[in-house]
């Protein structure tokens, strides 16, 4: 129990990790979490290692840079070398690899390519430069969608022309009815996103439960929710109960946030089908501009490639998303693709499974090896 | 950009009716509080910040959890706090 030593009440830890032993007992038992944000503290505070080994954690593809797939970024770049374009982003979506290097790349090669913390950002970067047109970058689940949203209400509101999105929002449900009809994995229950779920509420999950017949508990983000999460699955199951419960409902509430829901309605619509890194085509998993908001659409006011691009065959990011390998099973892993030099999304965002694995996982990993908790090859 | 950063409400602006000045961590900036107007904010209440935007009321408990917990991510807060300091949207 070396690792809980370093949790904010190791006393409560250990107490959690007793009952998830004694609930897990013989029988071994396969969770996914579904958020990039769960991965990561998965990873930072060793939850893999206090765990017993009837319950084994699957990360899912909830890291919304991490599910971009390398035509979009081929068509940010395309946007970012239009002739008189400010090109603005998130900083986490400048080093994802395209077919031909990066937005930063772009940007060395004379782009005007700009990070931003906010959407609101961008808004202002085009009031600020009204001879040129500048193109926001959307990336994000439901809870980012709504600020983009905002943003364009307000675009429209003051009648700013020169503002473009180039819409990447995706949403979280139909991903997960793909892992959830997918053969090649068997899973006994997920660990709901904490973010998404203050959006979209706890509704949206109820057929996980009613149509797979698999329990769903959405989870904050300390070490100790995460396992008290997994003490609630264990408890649902060893009770034949299949239910969508909410230990994270300090923060999240069942309803969501009906005005962030309503702004979201009001701008987007869904797309007739997305492609997602490692999972294909998924029909109506993603979010475009209502035609409303068509003259802040950049996909229509610009031609782009759009050509859908294959992975690297080295990258294995895909099995990763799904949950089908752990990012150290991949052949490139900590190898040819680290966080300096990522060849997948996985490895390039501090919430995708690989740079969590790399910058913490590892040490954990190493760790528990020489302390004889774990068997150095995967579970 | 996933993260939610706690900050708490120091002043409404008047400048706009969904805009409001809060601290993180000492840094103070203004935010986007329309996503919460159900919820009635007032200057001391404490909110979870997501790219500008105030996504969810927290008590005071959760924020410093959420802090701390942030706070041990290394990297990952330094570059979104570096973020939330440098966006001048509200300028």
């Amino acid at each position: 129990m070396r690792f809980v030593d370093e949790y904010r009440d190791p006393a409560a830890a250990r107490a959690l990790a007793a009952r998830i032993t004694s609930l897990g007992g013989d029988d071994h038992y396969k969770f996914m979490e579904i958020c990039g944000g769960h991965t990561h503290t998965i990873y930072r505070h060793g939850i893999e290692h206090i765990l017993p080994t009837s319950v084994e954690l699957v990360h899912g593809p909830g890291c919304p840079v991490c599910v971009i797939p390398m035509g979009r970024v081929d068509d940010a770049i395309s946007l970012a070398k239009e002739p008189g374009v400010i090109f603005t982003s998130f900083g986490d979506m400048m080093r994802v690899p395209g077919s031909q290097g990066n937005l930063l790349k772009a940007k060395a090669e004379g782009a005007d390519v700009r990070f931003v913390y906010s959407p609101l950002d961008a808004l202002r970067i085009a009031v600020d430069n009204p001879g040129r047109e500048v193109v926001f970058f959307a990336v994000g689940f439901e809870t980012t969608a709504p600020s983009t949203a905002v943003t364009l209400l307000q675009a429209r509101a003051r009648g700013i022309s020169n503002f473009r999105v180039f819409s990447n929002h995706v949403t979280i449900v139909p991903p997960l009815k793909v892992i959830l009809g997918s053969p090649d994995l068997r899973l006994d229950g997920f660990l709901g996103p904490g973010h998404v779920s203050t959006v979209i509420g706890q509704r949206p999950y109820r057929f996980v439960a009613a149509e797979y017949g698999k329990p769903l508990v959405t989870a904050g983000f300390e070490p100790l929710d995460i396992l008290q999460a997994i003490a609630m699955l264990l408890a649902q199951i060893r009770q034949g109960r299949c239910e969508i419960e909410n230990q994270y409902s300090r923060v999240v509430k069942e309803e969501g946030n009906p005005k962030a829901l309503a702004v979201l309605r009001e701008v987007f619509e869904p797309r007739e089908q997305f492609e997602w890194r490692g999972l294909g085509l998924i029909p109506g998993s993603a979010l475009k501009l209502r035609p409303a908001f068509a003259e802040f659409d950049a996909e229509l006011h610009y031609q782009l490639p759009g050509i859908r691009v294959s992975d690297p065959k080295a990258c294995q990011c895909g099995e990763v998303l799904k949950g089908v390998i752990k990012p150290w099973e991949c052949k490139v892993f900590g190898t040819a693709c680290t966080p300096e030099t990522p060849i997948g999304t996985c490895m390039v965002s501090s919430e995708g499974a690989c740079a969590a694995y790399y910058n913490f996982g590892r040490m954990h990993r190493e760790a528990a090896v020489a302390l004889g908790r774990t068997s150095p090859s995967p579970v | 950009m996933c993260l939610g950063i706690p900050g708490q409400l120091v002043e409404m602006d008047n400048s706009h009716e969904h805009l409001a000045r809060v601290d993180v961590s000492g840094v103070t900036r203004v935010v986007n509080i329309g996503l919460l107007e159900d919820e009635h904010l007032r200057p001391g209440d404490w909110v979870l910040i997501h790219v500008g935007f105030a996504i969810s009321k927290i008590d005071e408990e959760e924020a410093n959890l959420t802090l701390t917990s942030l706070q041990l991510m290394g990297q990952a807060y330094g570059d979104e706090m570096e973020a939330f300091r440098s966006s001048d949207a509200f300028r």
